[in-house]
């Protein structure tokens, strides 16, 4: 029985990690990988102490200090579901192991949204990506597609004209990413813009080959022919695990106190799954130090 | 572990694949780095390999691993 559980090893639950250490509580870390977001970033800012760093070497920093102190790492594996027992929590994982706690954190952050579209689960790694930065350079040459109107599609898009025979960017609402980006894109010449088109379906046999998409105003359908799709239509929190637990929002994240409490006691949240109204790094991280500072707290309470 | 062939195909853009490349020079695993976004044929022979077309790929000895793993590239490597 550990005495604290942290699901999610981003800057949350790292953070979280390294102040549960410190108060030396018996503790396990959980989680599908290292750094979480962070793993699709290069150039990172605004965290405190760097005027610049790679978001990978960030990571490293990160890990090599969660590395010196002893607690159980469970990287690679994820929670499916977390569940209230007489003593605290158990959680279950998708290898089927099962970990018991006294208390937990959550901190399983957010990941792309899908489409939701035929062809999408079955192609994605086949020509889809929701890594435009990392897969990217792999489509160079192709036709390919670019799902979404926010700055990360522009983004994608702006790097894929570089390199790619023609990119279709096809977005549900009109453009909404910032100016500066969108201005840019103006002096394309392999691009087409299809706004308030709707993307129906990926298309391909082992690899895409094509999508369907459909105008919104006229209902008229048309294929576009493209080796890859890069889907940019923002994030969802990874509440699933939890959702039959603890009390959510209608956008599905964990609804927590100033002080990191869920709606049951002895289970705390924090970063980019909760309802904290900004999502960054240097949040997540302090918000993780509050999370196991307060769940300490109440192992304190737990012996009195 | 001084045996084993390691292969990473990777693209420089991808922060996954600095990691994974960081993570086994920390370990001192030596491997072969292929450029996918410059190099057609090793972008063709890993999307072969994976039967898959995201980055990185590795592979130990005939084994392939799609994404950093770190608990299946310790096992592999082990
Ligand atoms: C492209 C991009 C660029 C960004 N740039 C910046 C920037 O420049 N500056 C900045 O401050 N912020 C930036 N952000 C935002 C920042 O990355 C996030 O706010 C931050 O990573 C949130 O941290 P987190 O720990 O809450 O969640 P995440 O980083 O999402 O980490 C969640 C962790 O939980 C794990 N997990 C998920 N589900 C489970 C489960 N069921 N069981 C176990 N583990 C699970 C995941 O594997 C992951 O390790 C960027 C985000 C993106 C996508």
């Amino acid at each position: 029985m550990y005495d604290l559980m942290i699901i999610g090893g981003g800057p949350a639950g790292l953070a979280a990690s390294v102040y549960a250490a410190r108060k030396q509580l018996k503790t396990l870390l959980v989680s599908g990988d290292i750094g979480g977001q962070i793993n699709t970033t290069w150039g990172i800012e605004n965290y405190l102490g760097y005027q610049f760093i790679e978001g990978p070497e960030l990571i490293n920093k990160f890990q090599a200090q969660v590395g010196q102190f002893p607690i159980d790492q469970k990287i690679g594996d994820k929670v499916r579901q977390l569940k209230k027992t007489s003593g605290g929590f158990e959680a279950i994982t998708e290898a089927s192991d099962k970990y018991q706690s006294k208390t937990a954190i959550i901190a399983t952050g957010k990941i792309p949204r899908k489409l939701n579209v035929p062809g999408e689960t079955e192609l994605t790694g086949r020509g889809v990506t929701y890594c435009a930065i990392c897969d990217g350079p792999i489509f160079a040459g192709q036709k390919v597609a670019v799902v979404g109107g926010g700055n990360s599609a522009l983004e994608a898009v702006l790097d894929m004209v570089k390199i790619a025979e023609h990119v279709n960017l096809v977005s549900l609402t009109p453009l909404t990413g910032d100016r500066v980006l969108s201005n840019q894109l103006k002096d394309a010449k392999n691009l087409t813009v299809f706004l308030e088109h709707e993307t129906r379906e990926i298309k391909g046999q082992g690899l895409v080959d094509g999508i369907r998409i459909r105008d919104a105003k006229s209902g008229e359908e048309k294929e576009l022919e493209v080796g890859g799709v890069f889907i940019e239509i923002g994030l969802v929190p990874n509440s699933d695990a939890v959702k039959e637990l603890v009390q959510l929002n209608q956008w599905g994240e964990v609804t927590v106190t100033p002080r990191n409490e869920t709606s049951v006691p002895g289970l705390y949240a924090a970063g980019d799954v909760t309802d904290v109204p900004e999502k960054q790094i240097l949040v997540a991280a302090g918000e993780g130090a509050k999370a196991a500072l307060q769940a300490h707290r109440y192992l304190q309470r737990l012996v009195k | 572990m001084a045996d084993k062939k390691v292969i990473v195909y990777s693209t420089p853009t991808c922060p996954y694949c600095k990691r994974v490349k960081d993570y086994l020079t920390q370990k001192g695993v030596s491997f072969s780095d292929y450029n996918v976004a410059e190099d057609r044929e090793k972008a063709k022979e890993m999307i072969d390999k994976s039967k898959q077309m995201g980055v990185p790929v590795i592979v130990v000895d005939n084994d392939v691993v799609v994404g950093f793993n770190q608990a299946k590239l310790d096992s592999l490597l082990a």
